[in-house]
């Protein structure tokens, strides 16, 4: 069965036709959304994709969080739909507390736009669970503000609850430990820094993220929510 | 009646700060060589209305915590002044 994956589009979102094409190719069918509707519509799955939401302003995320589409998101999420939130999405999620932590400018203030490579510890999640722990992934990052932080208390809870999906091999934006990605508690929501949309084809230097979004069409394939 | 209310976001003790530690960084080459510590952090001036000083502070307080900080890693400090 084909999933229909709506990508959510905020004003100063930039990444929603990768988002959209790489669903397509890998068999699901992406639809956009604008960050003013209220109501989902029948889906399956969403992508919260890369961008500049609202400018960045403030903090990336903080004002996106406020956008009318946000409240059907957080139903969305809270009923077990798979949510992903890719780069800006990521950003987004944790200022909709809908994950935990927050992301910071990158250790050595430079902006990365870089081929990364990641390492699956968790395939407990939506995003991950088509992918095997230890795989490792190449997948470009492209963010100013990546590096994840949160408290020790969390830390120590998403590492226990084995809700850290992706560690980056080399840690390029100083994340606290390492961490590219995290999922809530259930599993349905995901965040992560680098982009897998744009590492589904040959063409593109790397396939290896087509195998994150598979298990995330397979997901929301199976998903009852929506 | 209207109020000016000063708010100071700064990062939490801990939180790396790696604006600070550049500015720092690059203090000595303009013959700064004494300076100790630099934080970084946000400030905005906010004109709002409320019955009283007590009024003003709590509204400023409310709008920093759930907008203008992130609470996971910054916090703020408030001031606030009536506007003639």
């Amino acid at each position: 069965m084909s999933a229909t994956i709506g990508v959510v589009v905020f004003p100063g979102t930039n990444c929603e036709h990768d988002a959209v094409t790489a669903v397509d190719a890998l068999g699901g069918e992406g639809r956009l959304l604008f960050h003013a509707d209220t109501s989902l519509g029948d889906l399956d799955g969403l992508i919260l994709p890369g961008g500049f939401a609202h400018g960045d302003y403030l903090r990336p995320g903080a004002i996106a969080r406020f956008s009318p589409i946000m409240e059907a998101v957080r139903a969305f999420a809270e009923a077990g739909g798979p949510v992903v939130g890719i780069c800006n999405g990521f950003q987004v999620l944790c200022e909709a507390h809908l994950l935990p932590g927050a992301l910071q400018k990158n250790r050595g203030l430079t902006f990365l736009c870089q081929p990364s490579q990641l390492e699956v510890a968790s395939t407990a999640s939506v995003l991950t669970a088509g992918a095997t722990v230890g795989e490792r992934l190449a997948v470009p990052i492209n963010h100013f503000s990546g590096s994840y932080t949160c408290d020790i208390d969390t830390l120590r809870q998403l590492q226990e609850q084995d809700r850290i999906v992706l560690r980056y091999v080399d840690n390029p934006n100083g994340s606290i430990d390492a961490i590219a990605g995290i999922s809530n508690e259930a599993g349905n929501v995901v965040g992560l820094m680098p982009h897998p949309e744009r590492a589904v084809s040959p063409l593109l230097g790397s396939e290896d993220g087509a195998v994150l979004l598979r298990s995330f069409l397979d997901a929301a394939a199976s998903t009852s929510v929506g | 009646m209207r109020f000016l209310a000063h708010v100071d976001v700064r990062l939490r003790h801990g939180i790396a700060d790696p604006e600070g530690a550049t500015i720092l960084r690059a203090l000595p080459a303009l013959g700064f060589d004494s300076v100790a510590s630099v934080e970084s952090g946000r400030s905005f001036r906010v004109e709002l209305d409320a019955a009283d000083l007590e009024g003003a502070r709590s509204m400023a307080a409310s709008l920093a915590d759930r907008l203008l900080a992130n609470p996971v890693i910054e916090e703020s400090v408030i001031e606030v002044e009536p506007l003639g």
